[in-house]
């Protein structure tokens, strides 16, 4: 990690330098059913640099989501501290910072796709003309263009989370949160999907935080995997991924050797192999 | 139910959201053979015919039934005219029968209308405060299972004998039962990924509930006001039985009954069949309407 946490206070200059989201030490307890509790996260530590893709990645119940929910503002850390772009991460939720995808698509069902996709800029006040167009490019973006009128339920779950990922983009978010979002898609749309998502991140310079359960689809994406264990959810390392800016990452890329040698790197800290390495480096 | 619950509940099925028990079944029988032969331009009048069709080709199996059994076992009028008889009095009293129908239909009409949008309202404000949900849920229970139409002939001495509001006053309070249950019920279902997405928005409560909360109920209200709508009309005709003004179907009724004019009683009671399946009907129509954007 060589992005140094900056404080709000360092000025306008240095505000592109501000961490996208540093989460210091945090740690979550959920209280359960009479005074059992659930430790879901145990002092976590992480930064996440503006225009950085950074995966998590380990097994279920490790705290992925919880890690993720906390930085949304959806729940709220029992310990330690969240910043997001410098903001605690209840502001940044209602300055609207970031754009979010769930692992179950969570369309609505009363409403088309294109209503779908223009629920958060309807939400934010924009106006019809504006949030039409954005929605006709987003839907063109995700290949729904024949479905734009089409509901929910008359659309595969892999539609449907590609109409759920659309909704995210849709403000153009600095920072996109992404809980398992492809985990409904087939192989295929999957890698198309990755490859589609990795150009738009690097394209707007959005930092993203992508929870997955797929080595592969976290190395072909990510700047960093972060790997995680359960019980308490806790890091266990942090693989850096050099394949490149995401503009530049294709289908090719999936039979490269230093793509082999992350999804090794991965698998390994994953593994617990001895000494799980913190910042493994792959050159 | 799953409230405050994460992850998949009952209400997670599939990308579907929970339709009430009750709606399911809905204009979903017809005969094969009947369907065929009377089914012809597509769309919209399918759907009419499919749902008009079934109960009326019982209702006139189930005439020719009674028309022969009056005649076999020859049934003295005032125990049970027949069918013909029956008919002949509607012809007979027509225009009577057609004022009392408007004027028991507009009764029941206000009523539901009224005592609707209050259930709705209510059942709002229920789902928000906690406080008011536990007061009103219990009352309303209460409510329900109180016969309101027992109220009647109070209300006539409160609105006076001469004034349609006593009967419209019975229905209101009759259909505020069902709808308002079912509708809290529909607004307490919002699915947790809705509320996160919601939180996640910063979106207000009153944006909450406009645009899930509110359209993810509709099935729900829906489902009360089809019980409602026959409710409406049920009572709007007792509460004729209790005095007041001599306009609709229930005094009708009432009065041919006291004058042993059997089959004319008989020909109101028809009426009061038809207006009954008038207010289901167009209840359903609304209800397939509105659910047509869904899917
Ligand atoms: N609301 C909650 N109440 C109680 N315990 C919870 C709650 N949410 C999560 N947990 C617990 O916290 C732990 C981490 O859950 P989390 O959903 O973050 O796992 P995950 O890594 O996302 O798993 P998966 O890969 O299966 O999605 C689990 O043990 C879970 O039981
Ligand atoms: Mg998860």
């Amino acid at each position: 990690m060589t992005t140094p946490v900056q404080t709000p206070a360092t000025g306008a200059a240095h505000a592109a330098s501000v961490a996208a989201i540093s989460v210091r030490s945090a740690g979550k307890v959920f209280q359960v059913a009479k005074g059992a509790e659930v430790r879901a996260l145990d002092d976590v530590s992480l930064t996440v640099a503006p225009g950085e893709f950074v995966s998590l990645i380990g097994p279920s119940g490790c705290g992925k989501s919880t890690l993720l929910r906390l930085i949304a503002d959806l729940d709220e850390a029992t310990s330690g501290e969240i910043l997001v772009f410098g903001k605690t991460a209840r502001q940044a939720r209602i300055d609207q910072e970031y754009g979010i995808a769930f692992q179950s698509a969570g369309l609505l069902p009363w409403r088309s796709v294109q209503a779908n996709i223009e629920l958060p800029l309807e939400l934010h006040g924009v106006g019809k003309t504006e949030r039409s167009a954005r929605a006709e490019e987003l839907i063109e973006l995700v290949g729904l263009t024949d479905f734009r009128s089409r509901f929910p339920d008359q659309l595969s779950g892999g539609m449907q989370q590609r109409v759920a990922i659309a909704r995210s983009l849709a403000e153009r978010p600095k920072l996109l949160l992404m809980d398992e979002p492809f985990g409904a898609l087939d192989e295929m749309t999957r890698e198309r999907m990755q490859q589609e998502l990795v150009r738009i991140c690097s394209e707007t310079g959005a930092a993203v935080v992508f929870v997955t359960h797929s080595i592969p689809e976290a190395v072909f994406l990510s700047d960093r995997v972060v790997v995680m264990s359960p019980r308490p959810g806790r890091i266990v390392g942090i693989v850096d991924i050099d394949l490149g800016p995401g503009t530049q990452r294709s289908e090719g890329l999936r039979e490269n050797s230093a793509f082999f040698e992350g999804v090794t790197a991965v698998r390994e800290a994953l593994h617990g192999s001895p000494a799980a390495p913190m910042g493994v480096e792959l050159r | 139910m799953s409230e405050g619950m994460r992850g998949p509940g009952v209400a997670e099925r599939g990308n579907g959201h929970p339709e009430p028990a009750a709606g399911a079944a809905a204009g979903a029988g017809v005969p094969a053979g009947v369907s065929a032969a009377a089914v012809r331009g597509p769309g919209r009048g399918r759907a009419l015919v499919r749902s008009v069709l079934p109960p009326l080709v019982l209702g006139v199996a189930f005439l020719l039934l009674w028309q022969l059994v009056v005649a076999v076992f020859d049934i003295k009028p005032y125990l049970l005219p027949s069918p013909t008889d029956i008919a002949g009095q509607v012809v007979a009293v027509f225009a009577l029968l057609l004022s009392s129908m408007l004027a028991t239909g507009l009764n029941a009409l206000i009523g539901l209308v009224v005592g609707g949008v209050l259930a709705v309202l209510l059942a709002l404000v229920a789902s928000r405060l906690r406080v008011f949900d536990r007061m009103i849920v219990p009352l309303v229970a209460g409510l329900a299972v109180v016969p309101i139409v027992a109220l009647a002939p109070i209300l006539n001495t409160m609105f006076g004998s001469t004034s349609d509001t006593p009967r419209r006053v019975v229905v209101m309070i009759v259909v505020f039962a069902p709808i308002f249950i079912n509708t809290l019920r529909g607004l307490r279902q919002v699915r947790p990924v809705h509320r996160d997405l919601m939180r996640a928005y910063a979106a207000s409560s009153w944006q909450l509930t406009r645009t899930v909360t509110l359209p993810g109920a509709v099935p729900f209200i829906f489902t009360g006001l089809r019980i409602a709508s026959s409710l409406a009309v049920i009572s709007a005709i007792v509460a004729e039985y209790f005095g007041g003004l001599q306009n609709g179907l229930g005094s009708r009724i009432t009065s041919a009954a006291a004058n042993s004019a059997y089959p004319r009683a008989w020909a109101y009671v028809f009426g009061a069949i038809i207006l009954g399946l008038v207010f289901y009907g167009v209840t359903l129509l609304l209800e397939r309407f509105a659910s047509r954007r869904r899917s």
